[in-house]
């Protein structure tokens, strides 16, 4: 570690703070992952996002285990018919205020799986929607600077 | 400035304190992985965040759920009360005796393992039998080894137990000492839920101890189970670090006592939580059957230095 040092990529300059973000989260949100019927190609770069080189973690973000602990939900794929209850039900178990982050084209509904017959929607058909991601996958940028924009940091 | 003004103050400096603690150990964690870090403030941040938020019950939850993060943080506050951290001197009706101090530990204890079976999800109850398990070996090995640095000095307080180290600076290298110090490092760390026992920021449910007890909690409930796990891990810290290097511990209640007894704490639980934090960073978590064994160890420490503690 001594010799490779620092491995984190430099700072971007902070993105604009999205609208309709809640003042009590403003510098630390804490980060629920769903996986709502995603390819995993998502996962793989939020996985990255949160990593030691893009670090998502040292603008205040963090993901945790449970959506009661949680104060945004990070929405991945497009919602099958399997998983629009279970998403309904961490919505409804992630304490207030919170935010709902829909990441990556499935999730908004122009992916290359939103046609199959097991979807039951876009993200935004079965929870209310506050930022979105797209990108077939995102990038690990466009994935922090989503989550700086709630952070504010 | 009376002793009860003196101990109000250093409640007041531990609970400042504590999430900077945790701070400083994520932080030097963060660095040593290659990452920025979210800085030593982040804790505070997340306090105030989750002390603006409501808490959610889960269906079927009966009062515990509500009562037990008030009764932890409750504890925890009597716990720093009563552990010498910036003064010696200790309440007059209340001494800081050891076997106070390590029941009322065990009341936070039993509180957080109630929280984790009121919900009657399989996590919890698995949490909160894995806890009582680390629990009933920690508490033994504390006794023992805070009964071997009690032999010297024919006192079971520990205000007392400091002060004496912190007169005769020879007596904190004496083999009993030594040994006493090494077995309550051990127990610490498996108390305050840090590796090689348990790991604070995994997302696994299957190797969480305390994390899997606390699943449910949300809101200003999490943050006062957060701030109590946090202020437990700064008064056991402090009580190391006083019982390794008593410099600076105030042994009166004059008010430049105390304000060098709070600066010398604060920097040196700061130093050996940074140390906590490096070592982390090596440690991999033990399988949960291993862990006896590592407690056993430290069990056996505690033995010897009683022993050594009569002979020496």
């Amino acid at each position: 570690m001594a010799r490779t040092g620092k491995i984190a990529e430099p700072a971007p300059p902070a993105p604009d703070p999205a609208p309709g973000i809640p003042a009590a989260l403003r510098g630390s949100v804490q980060v629920r992952h769903v996986d709502a019927g995603s390819c995993n190609g998502c996962e793989i770069e939020i996985g990255a996002a949160f990593g030691p080189v893009y670090d998502a973690e040292r603008y205040g973000a963090r993901l945790v285990a449970s959506p009661r602990h949680a104060d945004a939900l990070l929405v991945t794929g497009a919602v099958t018919h399997n998983m629009a209850q279970p998403l309904r039900l961490t919505h409804a178990a992630t304490p207030d205020p919170k935010v709902v982050i829909a990441c990556g084209d499935c999730a908004l509904g122009v992916g290359p799986v939103c046609a199959g017959h097991g979807v039951a929607g876009t993200v935004a058909d079965v929870v209310g929607v506050d930022v979105t991601v797209p990108g077939c996958p995102p990038r690990p940028e466009a994935i922090v600077a989503a989550l700086r924009s709630v952070t504010g940091r | 400035m009376s002793a009860a003004v003196a101990i109000l103050l250093q409640v007041c400096v531990v609970v400042a304190a504590a999430p900077g603690v945790a701070g400083v150990t994520r932080q030097v964690r963060a660095r040593l992985e290659g990452r920025v870090g979210a800085g030593v403030l982040q804790p505070y941040r997340d306090l105030r965040k989750l002390f603006a938020k409501r808490p959610l019950q889960a269906s079927g939850t009966s009062w515990v759920t509500r009562a037990a993060p008030v009764l932890l943080v409750a504890s925890s506050l009597v716990v720093a009360a009563l552990v010498p951290v910036v003064t010696t001197q200790a309440l007059p009706d209340v001494p800081g005796d050891l076997f106070v101090v390590v029941s009322v530990l065990l009341v936070g204890s039993v509180a957080v393992a109630l929280l984790g079976l009121d919900a009657g999800s399989a996590f919890g109850g698995m949490g909160s039998s894995r806890h009582m398990m680390i629990t009933a070996l920690v508490e033994p090995t504390v006794l023992l080894a805070v009964y071997a640095l009690s032999v010297p000095v024919d006192s079971s307080a520990l205000g007392d137990i400091v002060g004496a180290r912190h007169e005769d600076l020879t007596s904190i290298a004496s083999p009993g000492g030594l040994l006493a110090v090494a077995a309550l490092a051990v127990v610490v760390v498996a108390e305050t839920g840090r590796l090689p026992v348990d790991n604070p920021s995994t997302h696994l449910e299957l190797t969480m101890v305390h994390e899997a007890m606390v699943l449910e909690a949300s809101g200003r409930d999490l943050a006062r189970i957060e701030l109590a796990s946090w202020l437990r891990l700064t008064v056991l810290l402090a009580l190391v670090v006083n019982l390794v290097a008593p410099w600076g511990i105030a042994t009166s209640t004059t008010a430049l006592a105390l304000l060098v007894g709070t600066l010398a704490v604060v920097t040196k639980t700061a130093l050996l939580a940074a140390v906590l934090g490096a070592a982390e960073i090596g440690l991999a978590k033990l399988r949960l059957f291993r862990v006896p064994e590592l407690l056993a160890g430290s069990f056996a420490l505690a033995f010897l230095a009683v022993t050594a503690a009569y002979l020496v």
